[in-house]
């Protein structure tokens, strides 16, 4: 079974689906979101038999394919998957299925006086999206990775500018020429690099396993390093680097959001603990405190900033940014126990922050407002959307038995024999995060009945069950009630609904409890790379194969 | 005296020069004898035949290290190239001007350039379907100068083949068959300031002259050598040097690109965009490494901080253009700076990348971007061609293959991966920092980053505004510029996604002969 090239084949599916549906006529979106949906989960049982090839006790890079693809450079089409790439690929093929199904009955962005856009171009952007997503994640060769990095910016360029919020255009160009900017300046280190292997192997490659045996006078290292950070930075993002994320995050659609904030931010921190640290150990052990200061201002300062939020979107955009905080300090802490908590913190996030994006998207969609002040009391007549949105609110901020609480305990405890101050004041985090979560929970889904959904008691009658969200035309103003009484006109969540959130609410809860799996899959990749950065994976923590019995402790 | 006595000359290794030469002269003929039914098919069909026929010669010439005519012209690998090179996008480019679908008039070139704009006599030729066909002769000599001038061992020879390439191209700026006096005044301005040029050029020929006591430049080479750089020398570098970087729209010396770009018939533009910025580097290549390959640190800093100020005005004065024709001209203006990073990567002892990269990326760049103008030709409304940004909004409603296609074109002028462009800034890249030109490639990719704002502005528009109600219409193109936007839209995407062929093509030949 190891025979087949189950990367290529999961980079090429999405990609001829997205071709094919690109190709089909607008008319047929109907057929267009079908043909997305099979595909998807086409990629989703690709990542699951790639994980059944995948052995994790064995070799670090598995299933590797190379092809020579531009030999004047020394490019190689290298693929290769280690625990920590693979664990990304299953949350790109769980996420994708579910962001079709949570998009499914998306429609395009008004326009005013003229027919609306097809939905085509949106499933087509998505497929080809999941492809490039796998290739960067699958990528061995530094140059074939900073290919797919960059085209990946394209389709979801075009996912947010065509398919977005109202601010839509604004927040498409930032995000365009944020990622850019950083990708040019990896793009230097990335030939620096060829540089230096071409004058110290006599012959340049990007082959990211010859790189890693280059011997780099620390003063290079640090330029170059500083160019993959400043890309991983703009990424993940960090503060100061954000910026760009709560207007992409607020402005995207739910679909394009949830796969930004779940999957593309993760190439970020997935950089620095595949190139930043293993390439450049010497600057990562310097520059480490810097970084950890970032890191940690991110999640007090993102942490502060979503409390303040009354826009849902950007508030779960906000809270991301916190979490990356704590993804970056658990990789730039040095010890095998908070990276691996790192790891699994990237993907208990993608899914935990995913299901809160998706729930949040469900309440826009039935009011047609982002802004928390437009809903109130929603619990009420919606008990299953309140119980799945206070679940990805728990999850997301780390209550114990949810998903997000084993990775984020690893990274704290992993972190603080090495880096006691920051990992306390890490902790203010926790505290905030609480804070941001409950608050709108509570302000959206109890007290009393208000907002945009509140309909006259004699519309009720039928507004009750037929109405569904008044088209995202997001007409906010509520004028004053009159003497007559109101209620609330809002749908719990649908057949397809709760078949979209099913599976991430299985996942929140059986990863909290058993996340042994996933730990024993990663777990062997991350002592590789701390091994290539001259950390004893056995030394500075005493339990560190034991540690995952930290996470069974709830 | 003696008599005088006829240099050896290899016509076989000529044979790309004599093809298109010698397809203007019988195209110069056909324009005086033949009746004017016929002209156009006959001369487009002699245009083509000169250029594809240069294009063959060149690829059965491959390999050729040869100096011929007295020493005056070298057939090495880069001359070939970039010959090869300009005599594809020449041949395109005939194809761009014989397109006859677009304008309701039938040709994008004015019937009678003698009439004064705005005359009585102008308004009725202005609807009629005559059509003028010096074009074709006058783009070919123009052709035919610019293989000169890659080819040209000689400072005399180089310059020769400069006026030669130059004195068309005024002529066919100002042949716009609309807006006949913005494309009038630019041929005007594009003259005068090419002829101040063509000064520079020939003052800085007599004081290397005079410096040397030889215009040949293997002679001047051994003189660099044994005598070291003295002033005179240096000078008359650097005002070789001004010359060629004018015609490369080089920053500082680039004032008249836009306003050039903009007022030239838009298959002029595409022309000059892409052939004579070949030309330009080919000479300017020719001449740094050949003449002063030995003396890099004469040139080195002037070839940097151009670079640097080329990059930099190009990204960011192109971010205030409301006119594609424009923005692209500042783009171009960009391009020379990221070509001249190309040209700082000669390592020592003519060792280095740079050669092959600079050669790469002159084909890439000049099929992206003659891809891209042959796409302006398309847009327009009643008044000719809409080359304002605002009326571009929304046009992928009207036309998404357009549209897709600019942007496609656009991206590969930013340089994103899968284009040619990335290959061919990765190339130069590569070279300059082989040599140890970090700051200039920190730069050219910060330059790059400012210049992506403005490309994607224009994809911006096309795709998430809303269009005009009185926006322009996309025109059918007829059979030739569909060519030209096939071939350059595949030769984009090739070059991006398998490059090796040509990447390998540009390495064997980067040896120059000398």
């Amino acid at each position: 079974m190891s025979d087949v090239p189950w990367l290529v084949l999961m980079i090429a599916v999405p990609a001829v689906g997205a071709a094919v549906v690109a190709a089909l006529p607008a008319a047929r979106e109907a057929l267009a979101r079908q043909l997305a949906l099979a595909v998807s989960l086409l990629v989703l049982l690709l990542a699951v038999l790639t994980t059944i090839a995948f052995d994790p006790g064995g070799e670090r890079f598995q299933l590797t394919t190379s092809v020579a693809w531009i030999p004047d450079f020394g490019v190689e089409f290298a693929l290769g998957v280690d625990g920590i790439a693979l664990s990304m690929l299953l949350l790109i093929g769980v996420l994708v299925p579910v962001v079709v199904g949570a998009s499914w009955r998306d429609t395009p962005p008004p326009r005013p006086g003229r027919p609306a856009r097809s939905m085509t171009a949106f499933w087509a952007w998505l497929l080809l999206l999941e492809s490039l997503m796998v290739g960067v994640f699958a990528a061995t060769d530094v140059f074939l990775f900073y290919v797919f990095f960059e085209a990946m910016l394209v389709p979801m360029y075009f996912l947010i500018g065509s398919f977005g919020g109202p601010n839509r255009q604004y927040a498409a160009v930032k995000f365009f020429l944020y990622s850019l900017l950083g990708g040019l300046v990896m793009l230097a280190s990335v030939i620096g690099l060829y540089v230096v292997s071409n004058s110290q192997l006599g012959e340049g490659t990007f082959a990211f396993d010859a790189l890693r045996q280059l011997e780099i006078d620390p003063n290079v290292q640090k330029l170059l390093f500083a160019g993959f950070f400043l890309a991983f930075a703009i990424k993940a993002p960090l503060v100061p680097f954000h910026t760009w994320l709560p207007d992409s995050g607020a402005e995207a659609p739910i679909g394009g959001a949830v796969l930004l904030v779940g999957v593309l931010d993760k190439v970020g921190t997935f950089g620095f603990l595949r190139y930043c640290l293993p390439l450049f150990p010497d600057a990562s052990r310097d520059l480490a405190p810097w970084v950890l200061v970032l890191a940690v201002a991110g999640i007090i300062y993102a942490a502060l900033l979503a409390v303040g939020q009354s826009d849902m979107k950007r508030l779960v955009s906000y809270t991301s940014i916190a979490h990356f905080g704590f993804i970056a300090l658990g990789i730039f802490a040095f010890t095998t126990e908070a990276a691996t908590g790192a790891v699994l913190y990237m993907f208990n996030h993608g899914i935990a922050t995913g299901l809160l994006f998706i729930v949040v998207g469900m309440v826009i969609a039935r009011g047609g407002s982002r802004q928390i002040r437009d809903y109130g009391g929603l619990a009420a007549k919606a008990p299953l959307l309140a119980g799945v949105f206070l679940l990805a609110g728990l999850a997301s901020l780390a209550l114990p038995g949810t998903n997000s609480f084993v990775s984020e305990f690893l990274v704290l405890i992993g972190a603080f024999p090495t880096r006691p101050v920051f990992t306390i004041i890490a902790t203010v985090g926790i505290v905030l995060a609480a804070l941001y979560v409950l608050l709108m929970y509570q302000r959206v889904m109890h007290g009393p009945p208000r907002g945009v959904l509140l309909v006259d008691e004699d519309d009720a009658g039928d507004g009750d069950t037929v109405r569904p969200a008044s088209g995202g035309t997001g007409a906010t103003a509520v004028l004053e009630a009159p003497v007559r009484a109101r209620v609330l006109a809002v749908r719990d969540l649908s057949r397809r609904e709760i078949a979209v959130v099913t599976p991430l609410v299985a996942l929140i809860l059986v990863l909290g409890v058993y996340p042994q799996p996933l730990i024993e899959l990663i777990s062997p990749a991350v002592e590789a790379t701390m091994i290539d950065i001259g950390v004893d994976p056995g030394g500075s923590t005493p339990a560190a194969p034991g540690s995952t019995g930290t996470g069974g402790t709830d | 005296m003696g008599a005088i006595e006829a240099p050896e000359l290899s016509f076989a290794a000529l044979a790309p020069l004599l093809f298109v030469f010698g397809a203007a002269a019988v195209g110069v003929l056909v324009e005086a004898f033949a009746p004017r039914a016929v002209r156009h098919p006959v001369q487009v069909a002699i245009a083509l035949v000169g250029t594809i026929g240069a294009l063959v010669a060149t690829v059965l010439l491959a390999g050729t290290q040869d100096v011929t005519a007295a020493g005056a012209l070298a057939v090495d690998g880069p001359a070939l190239f970039l010959q090869g090179t300009i005599a594809v996008l020449g041949a395109l480019s005939v194809l761009l001007f014989s397109e006859r679908a677009l304008d309701p008039a039938r040709s994008a070139f004015v019937a009678a350039a003698a009439v004064p704009a705005g005359s009585v006599r102008d308004r009725e030729l202005a609807t009629s379907e005559r059509v003028q066909t010096e074009v074709y002769p006058l783009a070919t000599f123009a052709i035919g100068g610019m293989m000169l001038f890659t080819a040209a061992n000689d400072l005399l020879i180089m310059f020769v083949a400069l006026e030669v390439l130059s004195l068309p191209l005024y002529l066919l700026c100002g042949l716009a068959r609309r807006r006949r006096l913005l494309s009038q005044e630019a041929a005007v301005k594009y003259f005068l300031l090419g002829a101040f040029a063509s000064a520079f050029f020939l003052y800085g020929l007599a004081l290397v002259y005079g410096a040397t006591g030889s215009v040949r430049l293997s002679d001047v080479r051994v003189a660099v050598v044994t005598e070291g750089g003295s002033a005179l020398m240096v000078l008359g570098l650097g005002l070789l040097v001004v010359g060629l970087m004018f015609k490369a729209s080089v920053a500082p010396f680039h004032s008249w690109t836009p306003d050039v770009y903009q007022g030239a018939p838009t298959a002029v533009t595409a022309f000059m965009a892409a052939a004579t910025k070949v030309a330009a580097f080919g000479a300017v290549l020719r001449l740094l490494y050949v003449a002063f390959g030995t003396a890099d640190w004469t040139w080195r800093p002037l070839i940097y901080g151009l670079a640097i100020v080329s990059m930099v005005v190009g990204a960011v004065l192109g971010l205030t253009q409301t006119d594609v024709k424009r923005m692209l001209a500042y783009s171009s203006i960009a391009h020379a700076g990221f070509l001249l990073t190309g040209v700082i990567g000669l390592g020592p002892d003519g060792t280095g990348y740079g050669l092959a990269a600079t050669m790469f990326y002159l084909l890439a760049y000049g099929l992206t971007t003659l891809g891209a103008f042959g796409l302006i030709t398309l847009v327009r409304d009643g008044d000719g061609e809409a080359t304002h940004l605002s009326q571009w909004a929304g046009l992928a409603q009207r036309s998404p293959l357009v549209a897709a296609l600019m942007t496609f074109f656009l991206l590969a002028l930013a340089g994103i991966p899968l284009t040619s462009g990335f290959t061919g800034k990765f190339a130069v890249f590569r070279a300059a920092i082989e040599v140890g030109a970090w700051p200039l490639v920190v730069t050219a990719l910060v330059a790059s980053a400012i210049a992506a704002f403005f490309y994607l502005r224009v994809v911006v528009l096309m795709y998430f505004s809303d269009p005009a109600p009185d926006g322009p219409t996309v025109g059918v193109p007829g059979l030739p510029t569909t060519i030209v936007l096939a071939i350059t839209a595949a030769a984009t995407l090739v070059l991006g996604v398998l490059p090796g062929s040509v990447l390998d093509l540009a390495e064997s030949a980067a040896v120059f002969v000398g």
